[in-house]
């Protein structure tokens, strides 16, 4: 591991001041992704500024309904906070679908949204990887690919992104508020990951230099219905081979609202949009949850060895969203 | 100029103070056992894949090798020296022994500083991943095996003593939840 310094601060100015005279500095907030990367030398920052114990760690009701999330609260406290469990159980359900319980303490909301894929071509640094060095090349797209993307990649890239919760938020339509030296900003979580396209080691929109600060979630009466479903290769602690965030809203037989979003499909949590449209306003039974599963999935591009995920995805979004309609708890 | 590589921290270990200085490379799970001599936290995988060197932060669980050591300064550290009582075994601990909860003995520090963490964050109400109903309205689920074996799964043990490991968390958790009821 490269040599580093260490800084810790206590206000946010600061950290985004030090970060901005120290281009190789990263943020330091449970580690559990940053200093496994340290390890193996993919990351190699010359500072760490510890933002653990800045007083972003609450989570409060917004007038508006909704929840502010501060970004240093860990992945634990989101799952236990009894709004969160309330208004929006999906969110629940995926964090805590995600790691072990010791990981979940130390992880926090902010540095789940930076966490970098577990591609293991990204993992190895005497391996290419256009998203650790750009230009040298994506082994996946020949190589192992089994757990890549089937929507929304590029030749240049197919990995995933690995969180759960940003599935949830991604459903959500959760916005991520941020703090840099030109000043605070916010961007809505579906412009926060951007396109693969042939930059793949450019991954989401914050400013250069920029410290996220929270997340906020609007009032969405429709999440209150919520489920959060990850199909993975062993029952528990380990990432998601495909994953669902769904709420429903049915009444008298008719969807009202509807949202959907996929986890490990894609380099970002992916809204499913076109899905959405086919259910709001049909008929809510297994003939229109099929059609929208069909609507997002009709954009797949699978490869030679990850098809499975164009029929696991479908059979997700009928279940999840069959279980909804019928009340089901989770 | 270049940043300083190495600071002087005082970490708190099991109500005890211990001043050293530490190259900021250092985890946690290295300065409890290559530098203070509290070898009964484990190394495994050394990549939060494995639980073997589960500790409690601040009371919470937590994997020191992901965690730098200069970064738990200030922090309320207890590892596995550090649950019993004195003479007295800590409820997991005397679980463990009693119904055989290991076999080589390498992951059983981890999983027990991870289990009296179970018992705790259960006692809080927390759900699982397996909990039915996240909902407060629902109410604390059961401590079944399932959700024991949820809880747990941050923890492996290659000799695959889980039938042994659940049962003593059960056991842990019934006989605090019997002292508090006594205690009331």
């Amino acid at each position: 591991m490269r040599e580093f310094g260490y800084r810790r601060v206590s206000d946010v100015a600061t950290a985004v001041a030090v970060l901005d005279a120290e281009p190789h500095a990263r943020f330091l907030g449970g580690g559990t992704n940053l200093v496994d990367l340290m390890k193996t030398g993919v990351e190699r920052p010359a500072l760490l500024i510890d933002v653990r114990e800045l007083p972003l760690d609450r989570i409060e009701s917004t007038e508006g309904g909704g929840l502010r999330i501060g970004a240093t609260v860990t992945n634990s406290d989101l799952a236990a906070h009894p709004e969160v469990r309330r208004r929006y159980p999906a969110l629940t359900q995926a964090v805590l679908a995600g790691a072990s319980g010791q990981l979940r303490n130390m992880a926090t909301v902010g540095g789940n949204l930076l966490q970098r894929t577990r591609c293991g071509y990204f993992a190895d640094v005497n391996k290419p990887c256009n998203k650790r060095v750009p230009g040298s090349g994506c082994p996946a797209v020949e190589g192992e690919h089994h757990n890549h993307a089937i929507l929304g990649a590029s030749g240049h890239c197919v990995a995933v992104h690995p969180s759960d919760m940003g599935v949830a938020l991604t459903a959500f339509d959760a916005a991520v508020s941020y703090e840099s030296a030109d000043g605070p900003g916010e961007l809505p979580l579906a412009e926060f990951y951007l396109p693969v396209g042939d930059t793949p080691h450019l991954e989401t929109a914050l400013p250069p230099g920029a410290l996220i600060t929270g997340v906020t979630l609007p009032a969405a009466p429709v999440a209150a219905r919520s489920r959060y479903r990850k199909v993975r290769e062993r029952a528990s602690y380990a990432f998601a081979i495909g994953s669902i965030a769904a709420a429903l809203d049915v009444r008298d037989g008719v969807v009202r609202d509807a949202r959907l979003a996929f986890g490990a499909v894609a380099s970002r949590p992916w809204r499913a949009r076109a899905a959405e449209e086919v259910l709001v306003g049909a008929p809510a039974d297994a003939t229109t949850f099929a059609a929208a599963a069909d609507a997002e999935l009709a954009a797949a591009k699978p490869l030679p060895r990850n098809g499975y995920k164009v029929t696991l995805m479908h059979n997700l979004v009928v279940s999840e969203l069959t279980a909804l309609a019928e009340g089901v708890a989770r | 100029m270049a940043p300083s590589t190495s600071s002087a921290i005082t970490l708190n270990i099991n109500g005890e103070k211990f001043t050293l200085t530490v190259d900021h490379r250092t985890t946690l799970l290295d300065a409890l056992r290559e530098r203070l001599d509290l070898t009964g936290t484990k190394k495994g995988c050394d990549q939060g894949q494995c639980g073997a060197c589960t500790v409690l932060l601040d009371g919470r669980r937590a994997v020191s090798c992901l965690q730098l050591a200069v970064a738990a300064e200030g922090r309320e550290i207890t590892t596995i020296e550090g649950v019993a009582e004195g003479e007295r075994l800590h409820p997991v601990q005397q679980a463990f022994l009693d119904l055989d909860g290991f076999q080589c003995g390498y992951c059983t520090p981890g999983q027990i500083c991870s289990a009296v963490a179970v018992i705790q964050e259960h006692a809080a109400g927390w759900p699982s991943a397996v909990t039915d109903d996240v909902r407060p309205e629902a109410g604390p689920p059961p401590l079944t095996d399932d959700e024991i074996r949820e809880r747990m799964s941050g923890n492996l043990c290659r000799c695959g003593a889980y039938v042994s490991i659940v049962q003593a968390v059960a056991r842990a958790a019934a006989s605090e939840e019997q002292d508090k009821g006594a205690a009331a």
